[in-house]
């Protein structure tokens, strides 16, 4: 028997919000605040590919294989302005990121 | 009705959402980068409970094997230190759990009052039923280089963007180091290199 689509949707519903919470509790390390993105993705490719295997259409799994792309590509440049921001300014406190204020 | 997938499933969800728990609670981010190798791989394993075989063994290969890496290495490079974690966790506690405990009663009563309509299933372009005698990685083979080659080839394209625009961020040239440059080495002629010196016998030079 496979599991309804309703459970894997209340799993990804809770680990997105996990996710969303995360971002919340880690103002001070952006290194966290993209992990917390990270799982938001994760639980956005759970639900596409629980309905596609609930529809019956493979077009939700292609789809997911795009979201990973991206996903990597938005942690690969991220985490290289963390790397350069590291660089200038000797600490990562998103609290203390108002330069652009002006 | 409790069998195997059940059973698995169940596994499968409950590691997944503490190890998400942990990573972002855990004051160590190392301790929270390799919880969140746990969560992939057991994502990885829901994901083979709904037959996709294929996504399952990406998101291993990519996120265990290249993005959670990424992470461990800019952890260990920046060397943050921790001292005021705790503090801000009792600022934001409230309105995190608040805005989180909103998000999450929405989106499960969204969910779980959902019903798909029944022309969905007249509906799909690539029904995997189609592609039944062949393997998941094999129907998305057929898939992804006819119908989507294009935003297949736009994906590469991303990937490569991203990987540039990694490189020239963090690409710095240093002063004071001391690096073979080929260009000029190869510019050298033996005229300006070597020279001969008549020396009279007896005297230095």
């Amino acid at each position: 028997m496979m599991m309804s689509l309703d459970h894997y949707l209340v799993v990804a519903a809770l680990l997105f919000t996990i996710g969303g919470v995360g971002v919340f509790l880690n103002r001070r390390n952006v290194i966290v605040i993209l992990m917390s993105i990270e799982l938001m993705l994760l639980a956005v490719n759970l639900n596409f590919v629980a309905f596609s295997q609930s529809l019956g259409d493979l077009v939700g799994q292609v789809f997911t294989l795009f979201i990973l792309t991206v996903a990597a590509a938005e942690s690969a440049i991220g985490l290289a302005i963390l790397v350069v921001y590291f660089r200038n300014r000797g600490d990562i406190y998103v609290d203390d990121i108002t330069v652009m204020k002006g | 009705m409790i069998n195997a997938s059940a059973v698995l499933f169940y596994i499968f969800s409950g590691v997944l959402l503490s190890a998400a728990m942990m990573v972002v609670t855990v004051r160590n981010t190392v301790y929270g980068v390799l919880f969140l190798i746990l969560a992939f791989f057991n994502a990885a394993g829901l994901f083979i409970l709904v037959h996709a075989e294929f996504l399952a063994l990406m998101l291993v290969v990519v996120y265990v094997g290249a993005v959670a890496v990424l992470f461990l290495f800019v952890v260990m490079m920046l060397n943050v230190e921790l001292s005021h974690f705790r503090e801000t966790v009792k600022s934001y506690s409230l309105i995190g759990s608040f805005v989180g405990g909103i998000l999450a009663v929405e989106l499960i009563l969204v969910m779980v009052t959902w019903n798909t309509s029944t022309e969905a299933f007249n509906l799909t372009s690539a029904p995997s039923a189609f592609y039944g005698n062949v393997s998941n990685t094999k129907a998305l083979g057929y898939l992804l280089y006819t119908h989507y080659a294009l935003i297949f080839q736009g994906a590469g394209l991303i990937l490569l963007i991203a990987m540039m625009g990694a490189i020239v961020l963090t690409l710095r040239h240093r002063e004071g180091v001391k690096k073979q440059n080929v260009a000029s080495q190869l510019a050298r002629r033996a005229k300006e290199s070597v020279e001969l010196v008549d020396i009279p016998s007896g005297s230095g030079i």
